[in-house]
């Protein structure tokens, strides 16, 4: 300090400027500590293009082989067929039954944690459904394979064939317990809490004085909640339940250990075996007998990958447009 | 328009009755409780029947000795799988906090706004939602595929892939809560911009930041998808070199002796799997509640 003060004494001209340089001497601190910490960011984004690369390089050799023929053949049936169909069929019945479940649960829990209960009484219920998220997928899977299976299979899918439901066919055949309707059943519960949160925090969002104005006029709870939280909250709530889909979709240990992993031909029944996207890789991968069947499964995971990004994105185009909506930031 | 002088008319003079009004209010309510109660009632119901059939598995030769090769026979226990765990979730927490902590620094202290950082907000919002499968198939090809064996490295790695994102975002979030003062006072005191970050900043926001980490690393410690391809499982104890060892072989753990062991006809291997379950259950859960509690000041501001 007292150095800088001295060479600011002395006459003008060269000195004086290179006295200026000294007094806001320049660090380089700042901004290798900004590089780094850029760097540090945008590894995420990095590791995400290398892995596109990955998955394409490792399954070029079943691209090459076998060209769009996956997309077009049923059967999964090493060593000649590589049909991806069956398991695109089983992504799509069980992230359904899940969705149809897990959406109005996770909706009314949310609307009972943010409009109808105790800040306390919100914060238990709340963090005990968050557990769920914590609750690791193989222990959804063991719990789903040994208890709601054979739950399924000995009580719950003969007594739906004593209804009238047990008319329709895709409620038709044997019911073994470990099959697509299970696997949806536990799939629903795995995503209800990532439901929950994420349209919670978007109910929150919704002004207090708009909802008041509701109140005021003499609305009921639910009317202010239909006609005004929901209104408003609504592209949050798309985003919620796209978010929950994208999980359904990729959603692997719990699903492959309960759907009983059929891969050929596409079931007519709910109450029958079949498989998923992740469930035939997770099932055949470590069986795989030839370079073609392993890189036809990292096909199959690069076909997966692409549908859940269409997902992630679309759920993020829809809760980034509710956090306009409501003015808060990211 | 004639659809509306009616409701004009009506409305504002003759509301709807209140009986019914009331009755759907009261439906929907119900609902709720209900939805709720199922929630909790299956998080209830999957760690009972955990512990029911998991605490018999549990005793010293549980913890202290190794797997059994073929044959199910008692006094085995899962040691190996237990260590395993612990070094490939470890060797994924020492990249990827670090890593993500430093990203969100970014995002918050730099990057509130501008294209790089909207950029690089949107890919991590959307590797967040990446299957931890294709993480594990990442892993195979990146690192497997090259070295011709399977590891716990890469299984660390691929676990290491999806903690990043999820610390990366927990942790600007938190950031994102320190009030602009304290950023202000502290560049007001003439202390270079790193220093002002790490030394106020950070530290004001330590607790939720300590927390964060903590989730992060528990959200990928019962993985199991990403170890299928890359750490796989084995019987024997980890070695430091040779085809036993972390970076050369396979590693044994927790998720992928369960997998393994489920289907087994063996009921005496279940019971380990409900063993190994209940450990998951009981560390990852006991873990995270413990850290909400000691560190929930941390979230108010």
């Amino acid at each position: 300090m007292s150095t800088a003060e001295v060479e600011i004494g002395t006459p003008p001209g060269g000195a004086g400027a290179k006295a200026h340089v000294r007094r806001h001497h320049f660090s380089w601190g700042d901004p290798l500590f900004r590089w780094f910490t850029i760097a540090c960011a945008a590894a995420v984004a990095v590791a995400m293009f290398v892995l596109i690369g990955v998955l394409v390089k490792n399954s070029w050799l079943a691209i090459h082989t076998n060209g769009v023929s996956p997309l077009t053949h049923v059967d999964w049936a090493p060593p000649d067929q590589f049909g991806a169909l069956s398991s695109l069929f089983g992504t799509f019945v069980t992230t359904v039954i899940a969705m149809i479940i897990a959406v109005p649960l996770a909706l009314a829990i949310a609307l009972l944690l943010v409009e109808l209960v105790h800040p306390v009484v919100s914060r238990v219920v709340g963090t005990t459904v968050e557990m769920l998220a914590a609750v690791p997928s193989i222990i959804f899977g063991l719990w789903g394979f040994l208890v709601i299976a054979p739950l399924m299979g000995n009580h719950v899918e003969p007594w739906i064939q004593t209804t009238w439901l047990g008319h329709l066919p895709i409620f038709s055949g044997t019911p073994f317990g470990d099959d697509i309707l299970t696997a949806g059943l536990v799939l629903s519960l795995m995503i209800l809490p990532f439901i929950t949160a994420v349209s919670r925090d978007v109910l929150k969002m919704v002004p207090t004085v708009t909802k008041e104005a509701g109140y005021g006029m003499g609305s009921t709870t639910w009317e202010v909640t239909r006609k005004i939280s929901m209104r408003y909250a609504l592209s949050g709530i798309a985003g919620a339940v796209f978010l929950g889909l994208g999980r359904a979709l990729g959603e692997t240990m719990a699903v492959a250990l309960i759907i009983g992993g059929l891969t050929t031909g596409i079931p007519h029944s709910l109450f029958s075996q079949g498989t998923t996207v992740s469930a035939t890789i997770a099932l055949n991968f470590g069986e795989a007998q030839s370079k073609l069947e392993t890189s036809a499964l990292i096909e199959l995971a690069l076909i997966l990958f692409a549908i859940t990004m269409v997902f992630q994105a679309l759920a993020q185009v829809w809760l980034a447009r509710a956090r306009r909506m409501s003015g808060s930031r990211a | 328009m004639s659809a509306s002088t009616v409701n004009v008319v009506r409305s504002p003079l003759k509301p709807r009755r209140m009986a019914g009004r009331r009755l759907a209010n009261g439906l929907i309510t119900t609902g709720a409780w209900i939805a709720a109660a199922i929630g909790i009632f299956v998080m209830g119901w999957i760690l009972f029947t955990v512990v029911i059939h998991g605490i018999g598995a549990w005793n010293w030769a549980f913890f202290t000795k190794l797997p059994p090769q073929g044959q199910y026979s008692p006094g085995h226990g899962i040691a190996n799988c237990i260590v395993g765990t612990i070094l490939i979730t470890f060797g994924a927490a020492i990249v990827g906090l670090p890593l993500g902590f430093f990203g969100a620094i970014y995002l918050s202290e730099f990057g509130r706004t501008g294209r790089v950082a909207s950029a690089i907000r949107a890919i991590t919002n959307i590797v967040l939602g990446v299957p931890s499968i294709i993480a594990g198939m990442f892993a195979y090809g990146l690192i497997v595929v090259p070295s011709h064996h399977y590891s716990g490295f890469a299984g660390s790695f691929a676990l290491m892939f999806i903690m990043l994102p999820v610390m990366t975002r927990t942790a600007e979030d938190i950031l994102n809560l320190v009030p602009n003062e304290l950023r202000e006072s502290a560049l007001a005191m003439g202390v270079p911009r790193w220093r002002a970050t790490l030394g106020v900043v950070v530290k004001a926001a330590r607790s939720g930041l300590i927390t964060g980490g903590i989730l992060a690393v528990l959200r990928v410690a019962g993985e199991t998808a990403p170890l299928l391809f890359t750490a796989l499982s084995s019987p024997y104890w980890m070695t430091l070199r040779g085809p036993s060892s972390y970076f050369g072989g396979p590693t044994a753990n927790l998720t992928m002796f369960i997998w393994n062991s489920a289907n087994a006809p063996d009921p005496g291997l279940v019971r380990m799997a409900w063993g190994a379950a209940l450990l998951i259950i009981v560390a990852v859960l006991g873990v995270n509640i413990l850290t909400r509690l000691l560190f929930q000041r941390g979230k108010e501001w």
